[in-house]
């Protein structure tokens, strides 16, 4: 017997979904957070060690 | 119409673990630490900030080059039990997901490598993924029982780009480091292949100890281990390391050598009864550790 191609559009998966789009998009928040502080400190270490930008 | 039947756990997003996962983290320590060690034993110490930023770079393209191995080779992962668990043959990802998160881990490597630490740094970089994906996975490791043997390139880069990261240039010492871990990928590589020869079997990877008797490898082994104890008493010997370095060096290096022979004098079969093999395995990983480790200590030091 084939499985059914649908997707599963129950209530019980959505919130899964849901749940694993929100943990994602926190996880990203928190690393693009961290790169623009990271890119801060470089230009900030570059300019006190006299290198090129 | 084509219809694509899904399983249900692929129609979830991927976990972050599952990301994680997919950069090889165990792979990833190794990595970060040889380039910290080839970072350290430079003669300039680069500002905290930037030798972290090179670090993270290394780490992340180690990353890459791990998810996008896992993308290219999930057909193989599922029927090896040592890799079913991954992301992809387990089925908690996407195949595509996996190719944009390793390209775009790789691409953010070496474009932040570049703009804060310099362009040789970000060519190695960029070589040393593109030598991984497209020369060891795709090129050779389906193909060749060699694939190990030059593949090992791969991950000998590590120690040459934090050295070059800190100097800006190429030098005797930060070469020596790379054939070290170029020589010692074999015997090393071949100690596991030995114990898991039927996964690879199963796989179709023609490991050596698949295509070729276990008498052949043990012999080929103890050839790359006699030339990795050479590459790795060579340092103290061109003056590029203290005393302490070569003694160090020169003793675990022998018991390398020494373990490497008590497994050619093995007859063993199963994995259940090459005990010579599972030890010269541990050993190699604790060797290449602290060769590393006090290669950078005593350059420090002195």
């Amino acid at each position: 017997m084939n499985p059914d191609p649908r997707p599963d559009l129950s209530i019980p998966h959505a919130d899964l979904v849901r749940k694993r789009q929100r943990t994602r998009a926190a996880v990203l928040g928190v690393i693009l957070g961290a790169f623009v502080v990271l890119v801060f400190a470089i230009t900030i270490a570059k300019i006190k060690a006299g290198m090129p930008h | 119409m084509t219809v694509t039947t899904l399983t249900p756990t692929a129609t979830l997003p991927a976990d972050w673990r599952d990301f994680f996962a997919l950069t090889k983290p165990r792979v990833m320590r190794s990595v970060v630490f040889t380039a910290l060690c080839g970072m350290l034993a430079a003669p300039v110490q680069l500002p905290f900030v930037l030798g972290f930023t090179a670090i993270l770079c290394i780490a992340l393209a180690a990353g890459s080059a791990g998810a996008l191995n896992q993308w290219y080779e999930s057909d193989i992962d599922a029927l090896m039990k040592r890799t079913a668990k991954r992301p992809l043959p387990a089925g908690k990802m996407e195949r595509e997901t996996a190719l944009q998160f390793g390209v775009g881990l790789g691409v953010f490597s070496v474009l932040l490598m570049g703009m804060a630490i310099g362009l040789l740094a970000a060519t190695l970089l960029a070589a040393s993924i593109l030598f991984y994906v497209l020369v060891y996975t795709v090129g050779l490791k389906r193909r060749t029982p060699q694939n190990i043997v030059i593949g090992g390139a791969a991950g000998a880069f590590p120690p040459l780009i934090g050295w070059v990261a800190a100097t800006g240039s190429i030098s005797t010492l930060p070469l020596l480091m790379f054939a070290i871990i170029f020589l010692w990928t074999p015997p090393h590589s071949w100690a596991l292949a030995l114990l898991i020869r039927d996964d690879y079997a199963k796989g179709g990877v023609p490991m050596l100890p698949v295509v070729a008797s276990a008498r052949t490898t043990r012999w080929q082994m103890l050839f790359y281990a006699v030339l990795m104890a050479a590459a790795a008493v060579s340092p103290w010997a061109l003056g590029l390391a203290g005393a302490t370095y070569g003694i160090i060096a020169a003793v675990t290096s022998a018991v390398f050598v020494g373990l490497t022979a008590w497994v050619v004098v093995q007859r063993a079969a199963t994995p259940a009864e090459m005990k010579a093999e599972r030890f010269l395995f541990v050993y190699s990983i604790g060797y290449i550790l602290a060769i590393f480790a006090t290669l950078a200590i005593d350059r420090l030091t002195t």
